[in-house]
């Protein structure tokens, strides 16, 4: 069953720039879809579009964002409020800032749940200590006592993923959660996120800029660039054959341990000026 | 964890001195009962504008009534303002920058405008209009410091609460599903909290100069509480035979005042996260 069906969605600046152009893409249960690109390519775009939080200056102009077969597009906030939490999670991109500096962990982690699940204080207690157990951390009793400032980046990304699991979502939104992790601990977080995601059956659109996370956690991949899906597949596919010129320059352009670092060239300028040239001819076809 | 707070917060020297000074004041007009060595009130017309002396450890005024007794019941009167209107200064701004900090749009409008044109007005200016206006009385003097001084928490915790509202944490609760009022309540207050605490105090030191300005000029409470803008009011009048007794209530109310200061910028230092 499709959980995420993305139908031709454009969205443009008020100033009438666009910053999506025609993207598509489909989400099936338990599967997770990897969304490519540098930045500014308008991957967070996407995944803000469909938690209805897109910065004020932008608006969608085109297309549907359907969620179990229900279109999320010009949702209220209500009906939003009543989904996101529940339904759709987000784990953030920086474990930083994502975390109440005032706020105790419990607190934290047991409002989804109350709010949610209509669980007890002392229920809520217990599925945070189950799913803090579940992310691996090791005295769960008192992370919870603790302040965010008091646990280190990779505990942190562990409580934001654990509060991602906590209502048993469809869909989790996953927006480069391990980008602002050291090494180490990347490996750690992306193997306890597909883990997590296989027990739990949850589909993830995971937005990343490095293709070696993609090769790791995704089953099914999509390349943008200028707001456009350049590439689409299942990524054994197309890394073993990429089929779009900018693609194959984003591997080369990946830094590999088996690699001279020479060996690493940038994206060509023929290749960007063919995308900028096709996103121009989109924005001709279609006047704002 | 609290406890290792407060031994932290000690270690401070403006709070420990600043908060050292406010104990003595409020120690002393909690008791003022049992410390003032005389009725502040009883006159004796035989000994007028006494120096100093055993029996009179800070002298007499015109009146022959015993100073010191008279600057420690002037003291609660000083703090009783300090509290109420400080605390009802702190909890009106403070709503109202939070409002206009968070909802944005025309309650923002509204209550930004409101300050600015507020802020226009000479305060103490205003709050004699105010009191004329209202009548004389404790009350009056707590209205008009409310109604002057809230500006001064709205637009600081406006600011505030705009800085905060563009925090990850914030987006992170949206997407969690929580209501506005949840998310303002629970994620954005106890973030503003170090801050108001910071502003209460130096409010308090702000609402003790007011109350004194006040009572100097007659408009607060009736000549038989002794306050210390009233003594300072008489001793203005005998200030060639007898300075003390003018310079006595200036002293105490300067030692409040900074001590209240002192306190608030030590607690500024300690409770902000940027400086911590």
């Amino acid at each position: 069953m499709t959980v995420l069906d993305i139908a031709g969605l454009s969205a443009a600046l008020h100033g009438g720039r666009p910053v999506l152009r025609d993207v598509s893409l489909v989400i099936g249960e338990g599967e997770v879809h990897g969304l490519v690109g540098m930045s500014g390519a308008g991957k967070s775009m996407v995944a803000r579009a469909v938690l209805g939080i897109l910065p004020a200056a932008v608006r969608l102009t085109a297309g549907a964002i359907r969620f179990q077969g229900r279109d999320l597009v010009g949702l209220d906030e209500r009906g939003y409020r009543r989904l996101l939490g529940r339904d759709i999670a987000l784990i953030p991109q920086d474990p930083l800032s994502a975390l109440n500096p005032s706020r105790r962990i419990e607190a934290q982690m047991t409002d989804v749940m109350r709010l949610h699940l209509g669980l007890s204080a002392r229920a809520a207690r217990d599925r945070a200590l189950v799913l803090l157990n579940e992310v691996r951390i090791r005295d769960p009793e008192a992370v919870l006592r603790r302040y965010p400032h008091e646990l280190s980046g990779g505990m942190r990304q562990r409580v934001l993923i654990a509060i991602s699991f906590a209502c048993e979502p469809r869909l989790i939104i996953a927006d480069e959660p391990t980008t602002a992790l050291d090494v180490t601990v990347q490996q750690q977080i992306l193997v306890m996120i597909r883990g997590l995601q296989r027990r739990h059956g949850t589909a993830i659109l995971f937005v990343t800029h490095d293709l070696g996370v993609v090769a790791k956690v995704c089953g099914r991949m999509s390349v943008m660039h200028e707001g456009m899906v350049l590439e689409q597949g299942a990524v054994a596919d197309i890394m073993a054959a990429p089929g779009h010129a900018f693609t194959r320059a984003l591997f080369a352009a990946t830094p590999r341990y088996d690699r001279p670092v020479e060996a690493l060239a940038p994206v060509p300028a023929a290749v960007l000026a063919d995308i900028a040239a096709a996103a121009q001819a989109f924005d001709a076809g279609r006047p704002c | 964890m609290v406890r290792a707070g407060m031994f932290r917060l000690l270690a401070n020297w403006r709070v420990a001195l600043g908060g050292f000074v406010v104990l003595v004041f409020v120690v002393a007009a909690l008791g003022a009962g049992w410390f003032s060595p005389a009725d502040p009130l009883e006159q004796d017309l035989m000994l007028q504008l006494e120096a100093p002396s055993a029996q009179h450890l800070l002298g007499t005024d015109s009146l022959g009534r015993d100073i010191l007794s008279r600057l420690i019941h002037g003291a609660r009167v000083a703090l009783a303002v300090a509290l109420v209107a400080g605390i009802l200064t702190a909890l009106l701004g403070t709503a109202l920058g939070l409002a206009a900090g968070y909802l944005g749009g025309w309650p923002d409008m509204l209550i930004s405008r409101a300050v600015d044109i507020w802020s226009s007005f000479p305060p103490v200016l205003l709050s004699v209009i105010l009191v004329a206006l209202l009548g004389t009385g404790l009350h009056s003097v707590i209205v008009a410091i409310v109604v002057i001084d809230w500006t001064r928490f709205a637009r600081v915790m406006r600011a505030e609460t705009l800085k905060q509202r563009h925090m990850d944490y914030v987006d992170a609760a949206v997407v969690g599903g929580l209501k506005p009022g949840a998310i303002l309540l629970r994620e954005i207050l106890p973030n503003v909290l170090p801050l108001f605490v910071v502003l209460l105090t130096l409010e308090m030191g702000i609402a003790v100069i007011v109350e004194a300005i006040l009572s100097f000029v007659g408009l607060s409470l009736s000549s038989d509480v002794p306050t210390w803008g009233g003594m300072i009011a008489e001793g203005r009048q005998v200030i060639y035979q007898a300075p003390w007794i003018i310079a006595l209530p200036m002293a105490a109310l300067l030692a409040l005042v900074l001590g209240l200061n002192l306190l608030g910028d030590g607690l500024k230092a300690e409770l902000d996260p940027v400086l911590r």
